[in-house]
């Protein structure tokens, strides 16, 4: 068993056991510590896949700046497992089940398609993702997307605004 | 590494992130769960990029297929923050108006 | 010449349209000229066309264009131009321009809108009727066939403000087109086995039809012709029809519409001479008719009443010269019937006009001093009808009726008993009307007058031709070669005369049988004369026969049980129950059934977000099921657990 592959099956099983956490949590706050904690797990899948860039934007917008907006929240609020509410029992098996469902046939789905029998993804090799790469196509190509991008986000700005001011 | 494998991984991470809309009630988890569900699409974004580019490689050693891919991936990063911003401001709004982040009080259009 | 042909329909056609849509804004006056100059317009056309036809002695097909152009069938506007059609051209608008100059005077107290509503009607059912006699296939005749139909419907329901009226109108309107329903099957069955509607062509390849085709046809273009021209069963219609103005009766009885059947039949000799059995279902209908209506105006006292069963009657003498094969005779009996019907009605419309509409004979009398010119005219008319030679009704029935004889004796008594009941009853109506003692109120007598010049100037020109007009068809005993219509006519019915096995009677019998019967019209006629003219309206009821007679053998009330009641009760069962409970019901029941279920599913609305995502998921993972795997779900199912 090469490194790699020792690195894949642990960071697998590190973000699937949080994101199981992030459902089991009572307490909200411990709900986005675990979920950063798979957001970690993910950035490392990427660097994996030597996608630096994307490992990196990862841990800034997500785990940096989108989590700890969570948080803010959730302790503005002053959410605490105490006030958490509840789906009755029925509900939750419910849930469950219809998305174990959802798992089980897409995997099954999965198993029989001939055309992924023999794929690899790279995972060392390859430069695709380095910073360099990227900012040519993105600054090449999608150069238009991206400055639209930019208004996306002012409007955003704009409306996070407006529907969080006090009327 | 086996493509199979990451897809496994990612639908995993999909399932538990609607699972955790199905199940939770409290606005933020849900929101949470959604932002789980697109970073396990993320994943795979990436996994399916390096894919084709070993495909590609075969041929081409300077070959740059799956830049888009990865690039999609960064998008989906801009939308998400930009969506997390508005949607927080929502539940804000929310837990204002009712005291309580329970999406069920989210019913108010039913009549 | 014969191009010019198109004008003929054109001119009616523009007067229709002038009159019609300027009925607001014309005089009347104005519209009297506009209506009958087109007609008199055409007249003049059709004299030219007549003399260029009788110099060439061809018939000419003029194509305007394609008037239907699918694959394997070819309809063209063509108008034919033969020695049949240029007859029936110069019938139509010659006893249309009289009709139409009568008319001013007899409608001069019309409104000025519906005067020009009239006149609009009339000249467009002339132009239907030009329009069926030269078309050169059956679906141009068709389309004058239907258009004749609307036009009698209109101009019968022309005062439509009194709804019997509007109810005659209608009935005329539906028995005709039970009629029109046999002629159009006819074409329908000719164009599928022959591919064409063309005259000529039906013509040329009538050999391509089997026997019972050519007796499926003929029938059902007789079924048409029933409907038309008034025949058993289908006639009850025209004595109803007298509720459009009196010039529109004159025109339907005289020059149009009723001999479009005879016209039909006529133009289709070759196919009748192909079908003896068609033939003598149409010689006994005819002949039924002839009895059966004349049976019925014995005993009528409305003077419009009688005429129209006369009118029946005389049809069916000229359907039993077609049964014969006696074309020549029937066309013939249509001409002289034309000039002392229209006679007879324009007459009749006369004394109707001068009595302020008093219609029942039995309340008029003695009008010879105060009508002379109505007088005189309307006696001759009777004489030409009921047969007194040499008036153009003798010429005409005798040739029929000598056909028949050649045919079958049975025909020929049949046909004289008619004939005499014919005599009887004009006479009768005669007698009532002009002679003996006024029986009318004082304030009728006081304004009983002469008409004007517009009416009594068609009677003249009209009596005339019925004096003469039987001249161009003397028998072959009294002269050889003198009936000029027969030898104008032979090219049309050269094709028929073939086939016929020619029975000439002897010149002898022929005498006698004329003698005869002379002797014993003029009897009847001399007998009615002198037991009407004291006559004295009783109040006393009729029984028996007579009151049979009356009452037209109760047709139209044995109609109204067999076929009416039962169609009414089956129209109420439908609207009642049909109507009620099953459509109506089901499409509330649709209704209700949708509302209902929306309800229900209403209820999944929960506004529960959950409740939406766990339904989106089930759904999506059905979906991906189906979609994804072309196997049925319980074999996927199994494959599933298999490789797991």
């Amino acid at each position: 068993m090469s490194i790699t592959e020792i690195l894949f099956f642990f960071l697998s099983a590190l973000a699937i056991g949080s994101a199981i956490m992030v459902l089991v949590s009572k307490n909200p706050v411990y709900s986005v510590l675990w979920l950063v904690a798979v957001f970690f797990a993910i950035s490392g899948h990427y660097i994996l896949l030597n996608a630096q860039f994307l490992a990196i934007v990862n841990l800034i917008v997500y785990a940096g700046a989108i989590m700890v907006l969570f948080l803010f929240v959730i302790m503005l609020m002053n959410l605490n497992a105490h006030s958490e509410p509840q789906k009755n029992l029925w509900m939750k098996l419910a849930g469950v089940i219809s998305g174990g469902c959802f798992l089980m046939v897409l995997v099954s789905l999965v198993r029989q398609a001939n055309e992924l029998s023999n794929k690899k993804a790279l995972t060392v090799e390859g430069n695709i993702g380095l910073i360099k790469n990227l900012g040519k196509v993105l600054f090449n190509d999608y150069v238009v997307s991206f400055e639209i991008t930019s208004v996306l986000f002012l409007s955003a700005m704009i409306g996070a605004i407006v529907i969080g001011k006090k009327d | 590494m086996p493509i199979q494998y990451y897809i496994y991984l990612c639908l995993t991470l999909f399932s538990i992130g609607i699972i955790g809309v199905l199940t939770r009630r409290n606005a933020i988890i849900v929101f949470m769960c959604v932002e789980l569900m697109l970073n396990a699409v993320n994943l795979l974004l990436v996994a399916f990029s390096k894919m084709h580019l070993a495909t590609a490689l075969v041929a081409d050693k300077a070959t740059k297929v799956g830049t888009d891919g990865q690039l999609f991936v960064f998008f989906i990063m801009v939308v998400a923050a930009a969506e997390v911003s508005v949607g927080l401001a929502i539940i804000v709004m929310l837990y204002r108006n009712t005291h309580s982040v329970d999406i069920n009080f989210l019913n108010r259009l039913k009549n | 010449m014969s191009k010019l042909v198109y004008l003929i329909p054109l001119f009616p056609l523009l007067g229709f349209l002038i009159n019609g849509l300027g009925r607001k804004h014309l005089s009347k006056s104005m519209i009297g000229i506009i209506g009958t100059g087109s007609i008199l317009a055409s007249f003049i056309v059709s004299v030219l066309v007549f003399f260029d036809v009788k110099a060439t002695g061809t018939s000419t097909v003029v194509t305007l264009f394609n008037f239907i152009q699918v694959k394997g069938l070819l309809i063209p506007f063509a108008f034919q131009v033969d020695q049949l059609s240029v007859i029936f051209l110069l019938i139509i608008t010659g006893i249309g321009t009289l009709i139409h100059l009568y008319s001013t005077a007899y409608m001069h107290t019309e409104e000025p809108a519906h005067f020009g509503r009239y006149f609009a009607y009339l000249n467009l059912f002339i132009f239907s009727m030009l329009l069926l006699v030269l078309g050169a296939n059956y679906v141009i005749m068709f389309i004058g066939w239907e258009g004749v139909g609307l036009c009698s419907y209109l101009l019968i329901g022309y005062w439509f403000k009194n709804n019997n009226y509007n109810y005659a109108a209608k009935k005329a309107f539906v028995m005709n087109r039970i009629g029109d329903l046999g002629f159009l099957l006819a074409v329908f069955w000719l164009i599928f086995k022959l591919g064409t509607a063309t005259y000529s062509d039906v013509f040329l390849h009538v050999d391509k039809l089997s026997a019972f085709d050519i007796t499926a046809i003929t029938t059902l273009l007789f079924v048409g012709a029933m409907g038309k021209s008034a025949q058993i069963p289908l006639y009850t219609w025209l004595p109803d029809a007298m509720a459009g103005p009196t010039p529109v009766s004159a025109l339907i009885h005289a020059a149009t519409m009723v001999t479009a059947g005879i016209y039909m039949i006529a133009r289709t000799n070759l196919l009748y001479s192909m079908a003896p059995g068609t033939q003598t279902l149409i010689a006994i209908i005819g002949l039924a008719t002839a009895i059966f209506a004349a049976t019925i105006a014995l005993k009528q006292n409305d003077i419009k009443k009688v005429l129209a069963y006369s009118t029946v009657s005389q049809l069916g003498y000229m359907f039993l010269g077609l049964g014969v094969g006696a074309y020549t005779g029937a066309v013939f009996h249509v001409m002289t019937h034309a000039f002392f019907k229209a006679l007879l009605f324009l007459g009749a419309g006369s004394v109707i006009h001068a009595m302020h509409h008093e219609q029942d004979i039995t309340k008029m009398g003695g009008l010879k001093k105060f009508m002379p010119i109505t007088h005189i005219t309307f006696l001759l008319a009777c004489l030409a009808i009921a047969g007194i030679p040499p008036f153009s009704g003798f010429f005409s029935k005798d040739e029929i009726l000598m056909a028949a004889y050649a045919k079958n004796p049975i025909y020929y008594y049949v046909g004289l008993g008619g004939a005499l009941m014919t005599a009887f009853y004009m006479f009768r109506l005669y007698t009532l009307t002009f002679l003996g003692g006024f029986r009318g109120t004082q304030a009728q007598a006081s304004h009983v007058h002469e008409s004007p010049i517009a009416m009594t100037f068609p009677l003249i020109v009209l009596a005339i031709l019925s004096v003469i007009g039987g001249l161009i068809g003397i028998p072959e005993v009294f002269a050889k070669d003198a009936h000029s219509l027969g030898n104008f006519l032979t090219p049309i019915f050269a094709q028929s005369a073939a086939l016929a096995t020619e029975h000439h009677l002897e010149a002898s019998q022929e005498y006698l049988f004329m003698g005869v019967s002379t002797l014993l019209i003029a009897g009847i006629i001399f007998y009615t004369i002198s037991s009407y003219k004291k006559y004295q309206s009783t109040e006393t009821e009729n029984t028996g026969l007579a009151k049979l007679l009356e009452n037209k053998w109760y047709i139209d009330e044995l109609y109204d049980a067999i076929i009416v009641k039962p169609l009414n009760a089956i129209a109420v069962f439908f609207k009642n129950i049909i109507e009620k409970n099953i459509i109506d019901g089901g499409v509330n029941g649709v209704g209700k059934l949708v509302s209902y279920s929306s309800r229900q599913i209403r209820l999944l609305q929960s506004g529960q977000v959950g409740n939406y995502v766990l339904i989106m998921v089930l759904a999506i993972v059905v979906f991906i099921l189906i979609w994804f795997n072309d196997l049925t779900l319980s074999y996927y199912l199994n494959r599933l657990f298999k490789n797991a």
